[in-house]
């Protein structure tokens, strides 16, 4: 018996015990799956270049996509806001969905309300739901604003929000006056970030449109981060920088307080977030920037719409790309970078120096949102390493164009290559074919670690089977710090893992490193 | 088994009161009919608990209604019903999420139900395969698309045993026949095709997705249980929904397969399409979630008179109650056998008991599950010696609460489709010793410094069936609420959130 109240063993330990193996062997024996031959040499074929050419031939089948949809992006979206309460419009489904996706990552509660609609919305269009959902929601929750999105089945039977919206207040939903900014934001279009961007050029447009205040009335920078699932360390560390600077910004939706509220008793459901009265009088900016790229064109078209200055970045991680962001900032804001930031830069680059040997021609595979694995493999390439495959679900063509331009502008981008719309099942065949030493990526990854044995470095969201890691920055130069220690860590982790065997291989079992 | 004890149903009835208060009138009165507080029926004081015993009290509520919108209500959708739940186990075939790409991004991997396979080649169980919709499939339809994706799939996984075709919300809304496009490649590549109408907007909860995937089942798969190979004997059973959450269904197999039984189709945690195909060749089903597959435990009782057994496998003294009541239909020799299996057990279970017995007697628990663990796990709860002051289902229906008043004390707080306002403040009132709920309760109700285990994902833990899950449950429980943090909230220097005065 396997089980005993001193030591009780989990399912880790409990079903590798005998009596559970023999169990399983007698049900392999008879449940009519694929023999374990079969299986053997299925396993090895898809290991080769005839399957991954087979595998790169699919058209229509998606195998473990890096890319959630929508309305994820929107809910992430109007998390950043004070008081802002999330109504996704459609199915209920989702709005559950969403909220454990972003709880299991941030390990922090996740708010959303929905809709609600079943058959007769269908039917009949989701107004009704709208009317009540926004009653309901208000008086239960009590929220400054709320911030519409939809799912896809509002989106497949075409609700009109605008409308809807409007007949929901003229029935006394909600206050005439009361803000609710709305976004369209059909899950069979783009996927997260597009969302996120829908979202936050809804709540722009919200507060903007019939807004008297002209751009460039004041000194400040508008920020938009972007969908960051470690917008908790990062946005902080923003802060902190532009702080140092002196600059006057505002940030265009801030998550980090809300996905980090504090165990003392009470629960938060709302906490910190960009105030009402800063996203109004942010159509004042001197300019808006965004962190990424990808996540943000749409928000960007429309700040440069009323006048603003914009210029976009993809995700500021690493030494050059913190240096263009803090020089455009300079730039725009007329404040120098000060002599602080300027010491911190040199630390991180010698920190790098300090462990160059060991990162020099080191492969890497890399997949996540396309800003994300723009700035990774940049930052990559600066540690001498080779960003090899470089894969986003949800990049494009011309992310893969700026990728190959990244790749050229470095002696170690030459044998790298950049993967548009493909997903985790293509990054296998790569990884089987074109081996590299490291994974860079988020939790998902752990089953290209385990069939390929390459060790998974978790960077980016979703990060479920680890925890805290969002906690801290890994843009600027303390998140390269902290970036180049993950991986360096990892690797020294491997180093020794290959060299532990007490009179095997322990001849390099060094102490010093 | 715990002492008797009761709720104080008085309060209970009163913060029902409160939190009606909050809603618009005509949600208030909606939602007045979900909410309610077990009342005592007339039973004999030391009546046995379980569904075998009288009825304890009383606990119906309103229940399967729609959820009023804009309330933060916990439940999922038919698609989770479906491919989350009854159909994503089955781990040799391909489930496809079909339409756009969230529903299966977020539920991938998700609800531990563990299996033996090789993923990718043999297994397909923790991946999240779909035919990711652009607007183009939404505009001239996803037929072609889904024809493509049941090809490439072969291409890439050609030991996949079948195929089964999880409907997002897209599908019914557009018009595609799924139905003709599964016939049709099921044929042309020689494996079943299995098209599930699970769009998310059908129903009102998970719970119809579950009817229509036992529905799925009934017509595109039992109609192969002739051809199966499978040599039918005395005392083969079916364990019928138990997902094998965290191990759940192998903590339950190895106790039926030590008292003399031998598992036919083990549905839907770790089993192979063959076993569900076979499964009419067994003699008994044996049902541990009622909920989600009592509806084919009726189909196969009337198409080939396999007799159905509710059974309970959550702490000592139902796995007991449970092994006798399942030996019986067997006769004397299964008996025997089931007798000897609980007394190899008892020490466990009284090592167990007296290890964690004194840690936990007299701690109050608030549940809100699905399924038929807001009943099912109130007696593991109380073997314990520990109390529960409220439950309530997701997605239960009229039966299920019928049966919660067959383990529920008098004066338990019942909550029906509870909503996100109502649990946090059901839980600020009653303060109970620990909340079993989901992850989307979780860290809410850890910052009011409760202490909580997910009682869906068993929060990464299990199994919990079983004997050797009961000692791994009650471990888990002694560790949520015995961890010092919970003592750590309040920094010293103030008093109830207050700053202390300046010392003089």
């Amino acid at each position: 018996m396997p089980q005993s109240a001193e030591k009780i063993l989990d399912h880790g330990p409990l079903f590798r015990e005998p009596e559970y193996q023999e169990m399983f062997a007698r049900k392999k024996a008879c449940d009519g799956a694929a023999s374990i031959d079969a299986t053997a040499l299925q396993s090895e074929y898809t290991k080769g270049w005839e399957y991954r050419e087979k595998n790169f031939a699919r058209e229509a089948l998606v195998i473990n996509p890096a890319k959630a949809c929508q309305p994820l992006g929107a809910v992430f979206a109007a998390a950043g806001f004070e008081k802002t309460m999330s109504f996704v419009h459609g199915s209920q489904g989702c709005a559950a969905y969403f909220r454990s996706h972003l709880s299991r990552h941030f390990k922090e509660p996740c708010t959303a309300v929905s809709s609600s609609m079943t058959e007769d919305a269908a039917v009949f269009g989701g107004l009704n739901n709208m009317i009540d959902g926004l009653a309901n929601c208000y008086s239960l929750y009590q929220p400054k604003m709320i911030a519409v999105s939809t799912t896809c089945m509002a989106e497949v039977i075409g609700d009109d929000l605008h409308g809807f919206i409007g007949n929901a207040k003229a029935k006394g939903s909600v206050p005439e006056d009361f803000d609710v900014p709305f976004a369209h934001t059909p899950s069979f279009v783009g996927s997260h970030i597009d969302g996120y961007d829908n979202s936050i050029k809804g709540i722009l447009e919200h507060f903007w449109k019939d807004n008297p205040v002209v751009a460039s009335a004041s000194e400040t920078i508008n920020i938009v981060p972007g969908f960051d699932g470690f917008c908790v360390g990062n946005n902080r560390e923003l802060g902190r920088m532009l702080d140092l600077m002196g600059v006057s910004y505002k940030l265009i939706g801030d998550a980090a307080d809300q996905f980090d509220t504090p165990s003392d008793g009470e629960y938060r459901m709302y906490d910190g977030g960009t105030t009402i009265d800063d996203l109004k009088a942010a159509k004042g900016a001197k300019a808006t920037l965004a962190l990424q790229h990808w996540n943000s064109r749409k928000t960007l078209e429309y700040a440069g719409s009323v006048g603003q200055e914009t210029a976009s970045f993809n995700y500021p991680l690493g030494i050059r790309a913190t240096d263009e962001l803090l020089m455009k900032i300079s730039s725009l804001s007329g404040k120098a970078i000060p002599e602080a930031l300027r010491l911190e830069r040199g630390r991180l680059v010698d920190a790098m120096a300090d462990s160059q040997a060991y990162l020099h021609g080191k492969r890497y595979a890399i997949f996540g949102d396309p800003d994300f694995v723009q700035a990774m493999a940049r930052f990559i390439l600066e540690t001498g390493g080779e960003p090899v495959h470089c894969l986003s679900t949800n990049g494009g063509k011309e992310w893969a164009e700026d990728m190959q331009v990244l790749f050229d502008s470095s002696p170690f981008g030459k044998d790298c290559k950049a993967y548009a719309h493909k997903d985790l099942w293509h990054l296998r065949s790569l990884m089987f074919t074109e081996p590299v030493d490291f994974l860079i990526g988020n939790s998902h990854g752990k089953y290209l670690e385990r069939d390929t044995k390459t060790p998974l470095i978790r960077l980016t969201f979703p990060i479920f089977d680890r925890h805290h890691h969002h906690r801290f920055p890994v843009i600027g130069y303390q998140g390269g710090l902290r970036v180049l220690t993950t991986i360096l860590d990892k690797l020294f982790d491997k180093l020794d893992a290959e060299t532990n065997i007490a009179g095997e291989t322990d001849i390099s079992f060094d102490l010093t490193r | 088994m715990s002492d008797s004890y009761e709720n104080d149903g008085k309060a209970h009835e009163q913060y029902i009161a409160e939190v009606l208060a909050q809603y618009p009138e005509k949600f208030a009165k909606r939602r007045k009919k979900h909410l309610s507080v077990a009342k005592a029926a007339e039973v004999e004081p030391d009546a046995p608990v379980g569904e075998e015993g009288p009825l304890l009290t009383e606990c119906e509520v309103k229940s399967n209604i729609k959820s009023i919108p804009g309330v933060m209500t916990i439940r999922g959708c038919a698609y989770a019903g479906s491919k989350g739940v009854v159909w994503g186990p089955v781990k040799d075939m391909v489930h496809i999420s079909h339409g756009p790409v969230g529903c299966g991004q977020y539920s991938w991997s998700q609800r531990r139900n563990y299996y033996v396979g090789t993923t990718g080649i043999d297994a397909f169980g923790t991946m999240q395969i779909t035919s990711d919709f652009q607007e183009k499939d939404i505009v001239f339809g996803g037929d072609k698309k889904l024809d493509k994706v049941i090809d490439e799939i072969e291409q890439m996984f050609p030991l996949s045993g079948g195929i089964s075709v999880q409907s997002e919300c897209p599908i019914g809304l557009i018009g595609d026949d799924i139905e003709a496009v599964s016939r049709r490649k099921g044929k042309e590549i020689g494996k079943t095709i299995v098209p599930v109408r699970c769009e998310g907007f059908r129903g009102v909860s998970q719970s119809l997705g579950h009817h229509i995937a036992n529905d799925a089942i009934r017509d595109w798969v039992l109609d192969k249980s002739a051809e199966a190979e499978w040599e039918a004997g005395p005392y083969d059973v079916n364990i019928v929904g138990d997902y094998n959450i965290g191990g759940d269904a192998w903590a339950s197999r190895r106790l039926l397969e030590e008292m003399g039984l031998r598992i036919c189709g083990n549905w839907s945690g770790d089993a192979t399409l063959a076993e569900m195909e076979r499964a009419p060749k067994a003699k008994l089903n044996l049902i541990h979630c009622y909920r989600s597959m009592n509806y084919i435990c009726r189909h196969m009782e009337e198409k080939y008179g396999i007799p159905w057994m509710e059974y309970n496998f959550f702490g000592p003294s139902q796995i007991a109650a449970s092994l006798r009541k399942i030996a019986k239909h067997f006769g004397p020799e299964i008996e025997a056998k089931a007798e000897e299996v609980i007394a190899k057990y008892q020490p466990l279970v009284d090592g167990i008991l007296e290890k964690y017995g004194p840690r936990l007697k007299g701690k109050k628990v608030m549940l809100y599950v699905g399924g038929l663990r807001p009943r099912h796990v109130m007696t593991a709860y109380e073997d314990l010696g520990m109390e529960i002051a409220g439950t309530g289902y997701e997605f239960a229906h009229n039966d299920d609460y019928q049966r919660t008043g067959h383990y529920a004390k008098p004066g338990t707080l019942i909550y029906d489709d509870v909503t996100g306002y109502e649990l946090e403040k059901f839980v600020e009132k009653i303060r109970p010793d620990l909340v079993g709920s989901g992850i989307k309760e979780k860290y809410p109700v850890q910052k009011m410094g409760i202490p909580f285990r997910q009682m869906h994902s068993w929060d990464y833990s299990g199994p919990y069936h079983g004997y050797d899950g009961f000692a791994i449950f009650a471990r888990d429980m002694d560790l949520a609420i015995n961890n010092p943090v919970w003592d750590l909230f309040d920094a010293p220097w103030t008093d109830g959130g207050e700053l202390l005065a300046a010392a003089e």
